[in-house]
């Protein structure tokens, strides 16, 4: 049955080395990827009419938007099956995917901001997106901090796949709502989710960049959850010779 | 390619500071973190292997404390 | 804890006078919460003090212009009671647990979930109802008309529940944990951003001429599913807690 061959490596043990096998082939894969994204959006595409080169920060600024939103869903999907299969391994993703989520809503917000200023004169806009972004941001942190708040390894794996799992059936309502609160607010005038009409080469340097930080995702996680590993299994016997 | 020298590439239109500050952030968050990655695997494998090397087989209940302490200090 | 014994006998009393007998558990919750806080009167009017408080500061903060202080006057009661809802949230299960009273009720043979279901409801009475009542007063310090403070009175009605329900889950899941208050607030505020958003606007929508209807619609929607899901959510939340 293929569930039980995807349970071998939920073992720590197997898990381990494998991550550790891995973990370079996703960077190098998120370089290539993004050296790729960065050529297209900065040498191939063309400059925008309205915003001139300025423009081009959306290949960062959407790149990590997509990820901080995509970030999320992945930690409450690992939070649910360590909470439903009891996986300790699970759980130990979910928890290890959090901070970089969190970093590209943080990088989503600063290049939004910097896109922001020479566009608007503002350094902050509130709309959908970013302001979007900003309570993904605040959930992220919430995740992180319930987590560091609690000492107990299983409770703290446990409370934090709750919330990330109460906070992910949240995150639609959520952008619903301030999509719905922008609309009445500011109208159609200010808004950074209105890009410019999109060339071809814009669309997939944006996917390209969005790939490279998704496979450097990838790899952070690995290794954040490598360092997770060693840090709760350290009296076991695989452990021991793991570092050896 | 629009470039017609490596300077008009580097002025991005007037944009520079923006552009440049975008994606150096992200090539600085991304750096970051890698290297906070890398330089917490590196002290927990020192420490682990500092541990086995002295005392083989200590019991369980120290390391849950020790686990406590390691989650308190280490977010990266 | 003679309360508890007193429990005992009411499922029966519920199951002669009709009601399912699933619903008991419930009812013997809310009025055993209800009972401790007709004990400790305060802790409503600290709710309730806070409140005026905090609404008072808005036009301390921005200044007395009546015309502005009508357009922010909506958000800011909201705000107020989003915060003076934070703010009574770790009371919700914390006193019990510290005397393991919420362990008995999680090992009683009745449904813990119906009576956590029950202490939030409770909570709500007690600590949202009353903001309800005291909001068109405040309303009139910012000087909303009658037809605002109708929609604004309507709105908090079904927003309070609403937030209630989302805190609770906040409450269960840092029970006993440190950085209580500021940690809850943490997590709770962003899951509070749609009511807001929807409870505030209703009030918005009416000064500005538009339909409240479709406001208060997905606020009632919202409070709906928040009542199927949040009492489960805390129930389980609560466990992992307790474990």
């Amino acid at each position: 049955m293929k569930s039980l061959r995807a349970f071998r490596f939920a073992s720590p043990a197997t898990f381990y080395p494998l991550a550790g096998r891995l973990q370079p082939l996703f960077a190098a894969l998120a370089l290539v990827l993004a050296a790729a994204g960065l050529w297209l959006g900065f040498f191939v595409a063309p400059t925008d009419a309205q915003q001139g080169e300025g423009y081009r920060i959306i290949f960062v600024h959407v790149a990590a938007s997509w990820m901080a939103m995509f970030l999320y869903c992945v930690m409450a999907f690992w939070a649910g099956v360590g909470l439903a299969f009891h996986v300790r391994l699970a759980a130990m993703m979910a928890s290890a995917v959090a901070p970089t989520g969190a970093m590209f809503a943080l990088l989503s917000l600063l290049t939004g901001a910097l896109w922001g200023k020479p566009m608007w004169g503002t350094w902050w806009v509130w709309d959908a997106r970013l302001t979007s972004t900003l309570v993904l941001f605040m959930l992220y942190l919430g995740f992180m901090a319930l987590q560091a708040a609690i000492d107990d390894p299983r409770r703290s794996d446990k409370a934090g796949a709750l919330l990330a799992l109460v906070g992910v059936v949240n995150v639609p309502i959520i952008y619903f709502s301030v999509r719905w609160w922008n609309t009445l607010h500011q109208g159609a005038t200010v808004s950074l989710t209105k890009s410019p009409s999109m060339a071809q080469t814009m669309l997939w340097g944006m996917l390209l960049m969005a790939l490279a930080f998704w496979m450097y995702a990838i790899a952070a996680s690995l290794g954040r959850v490598r360092n997770i590993l060693l840090e709760r299994e350290a009296h076991t016997d695989w452990v021991r010779h793991a570092v050896a | 390619m629009q470039w017609h020298s490596a300077s008009e590439f580097f002025a991005m239109g007037g944009y520079a500071g923006y552009v440049w500050g975008s994606v150096g952030a992200c090539a600085l968050a991304v750096g970051i973190e890698s290297w906070l990655l890398r330089r917490r695997h590196r002290r927990l494998v020192e420490a682990l292997r500092r541990r086995s090397g002295t005392t083989p087989g200590t019991p369980a209940s120290d390391h849950a404390s020790d686990h406590a302490s390691d989650r308190r200090e280490t977010t990266a | 804890m003679s309360a508890l014994v007193e429990g005992a006998t009411v499922p029966a009393a519920a199951a002669r006078a009709g009601a399912a007998r699933t619903h008991g558990p419930l009812f013997v919750a809310l009025r055993r919460d209800l009972l401790l806080a007709a004990r400790h009167r305060s802790e409503v009017f600290t709710a309730l003090s806070f409140f005026v408080v905090v609404t008072s500061l808005f036009p301390l903060g921005i200044g007395p212009e009546p015309e502005l202080l009508r357009r922010i006057g909506p958000g800011a009661l909201w705000v107020a009671a989003l915060l003076a809802t934070l703010l009574g949230l770790p009371r919700l299960f914390a006193s019990d647990h510290a005397d393991g009273t919420l362990e008995q009720m999680a090992l009683a043979p009745r449904s813990f979930a119906l009576q956590v279901a029950g202490k939030m409801a409770a909570h709500w009475l007690v600590c949202g109802l009353p903001l309800v009542l005291m909001a068109p007063l405040l309303g009139l310090q910012f000087g909303l008309d009658a037809d605002a403070l109708g929609v604004l009175v309507v709105s908090l009605l079904v927003g309070t529940p609403l937030l209630s329900l989302i805190g609770a889950i906040g409450a269960a899941l840092t029970l006993g944990v440190r950085g209580g208050g500021a940690l809850l607030a943490l997590l709770v505020l962003p899951l509070y951003v749609p009511a807001l958003v929807f409870g505030s606007g209703a009030v918005e929508a009416q000064a500005a001429g538009l339909s409240v209807r479709a406001h208060l619609s997905i606020l009632g929607a919202m409070l709906v599913l928040a009542l199927c899901f949040a009492p489960w959510a805390t129930t389980a939340a609560l466990r992992i807690a307790m474990e």
